[in-house]
């Protein structure tokens, strides 16, 4: 049986990570900070159910997924992920990629790293509805695989992988649209042609 | 600016998720890997979707913990050691 000492020793590593992951799901540092605090109480009342010798990260963060979406989701509206609606595949690569696009200011040379700043990237991703927002947190900030993802959610494999789809092309949408307002605000032409013509589930 | 439309691209540009996640077995790896090696428009369309993926993993991150978060967190284990004292 896994000790509570071990614990407190153990599991204190990992609460910088769980602070971000908590910060981009409720969108605030109150409730973040919260979020992880139960997360941890959780973690150390039941931590004689934690198998040693596996993962003590994804362990955790199925605590804080589990805690995010059982407390803090039903506060918010319900999820609408038509929200989404239907998005093209390489939304931003399509329009910025690689030629020089002097309406949002990226050269060639200026790497998407220069040119997205770092609030319009989190605002890209908390503009998001759960349901996609979560396994892109997941996903890639944390670095889950889809299988950790998918028990962490508790949805099928096939769902994760359709939502972060989804999820990352609304957020190239975003951050394209982010790039415009701050740029000199020519309007993509094809922008329309791609609003809401349909749905796909998963 | 298209990107590339012949089938080979079009079956590497389906796995650009699975590619980029790491999710592909070996041999899959492997055969996009063939196929960006002599496709430069689709290997400029994986080199773009695999810095964006590092782009958002950096700046999503929070690089600072609130103070006193840690602090609290360990003041609840002590109070709660071995017992079920109550939550928060």
């Amino acid at each position: 049986m896994a000790d509570q000492a071990v614990f407190a020793e153990q599991a204190m590593e990992y609460a910088p990570q769980l602070y971000s992951a908590a910060m981009r799901m409720t969108r605030n540092r109150a409730d973040a900070e919260d979020l992880v605090q139960e997360t941890y109480l959780k973690g150390f009342r039941s931590f004689h159910t934690f198998t040693e010798g596996t993962n003590l990260r994804a362990w955790l963060f199925r605590i804080l997924t589990n805690t995010y979406i059982n407390k803090y989701r039903a506060k918010q509206r319900r999820p609408d992920e038509s929200d989404l609606g239907d998005i093209e595949d390489l939304y931003l690569y399509k329009r910025i990629g690689t030629l020089a696009d002097a309406s949002i200011g990226r050269s060639a040379e200026e790497s998407l790293m220069e040119m997205l700043p770092d609030d319009e990237v989190k605002q890209a991703l908390e503009s998001l509805p759960d349901n996609f927002r979560l396994p892109i947190v997941l996903a890639d900030v944390e670095g889950f695989a889809y299988k950790e993802i998918a028990e962490m959610l508790e949805i099928p494999i096939g769902t994760v992988m359709s939502r972060l789809h989804r999820g990352r092309k609304a957020m190239q949408k975003a951050l394209h649209s982010y790039a415009l307002e701050r740029g000199l605000a020519r309007s993509g032409s094809t922008d329309s042609a791609t609003a809401a013509s349909g749905q796909e589930n998963d | 600016m298209d990107a590339c439309d012949g089938p080979d691209c079009n079956e590497a540009l389906r796995e650009l998720d699975l590619f980029l996640d790491a999710e592909l077995s070996d041999d899959a790896r492997e055969g996009i890997r063939h196929h960006l090696d002599g496709c430069p428009d689709c290997h400029s369309a994986f080199d773009f979707h695999a810095e964006l993926k590092v782009v958002i993993h950096q700046k999503c991150q929070e690089n600072e913990m609130p103070p006193g978060l840690l602090a609290r967190i360990e003041r609840c284990f002590d109070t709660d050691f071995g017992g079920d004292g109550p939550l928060g």
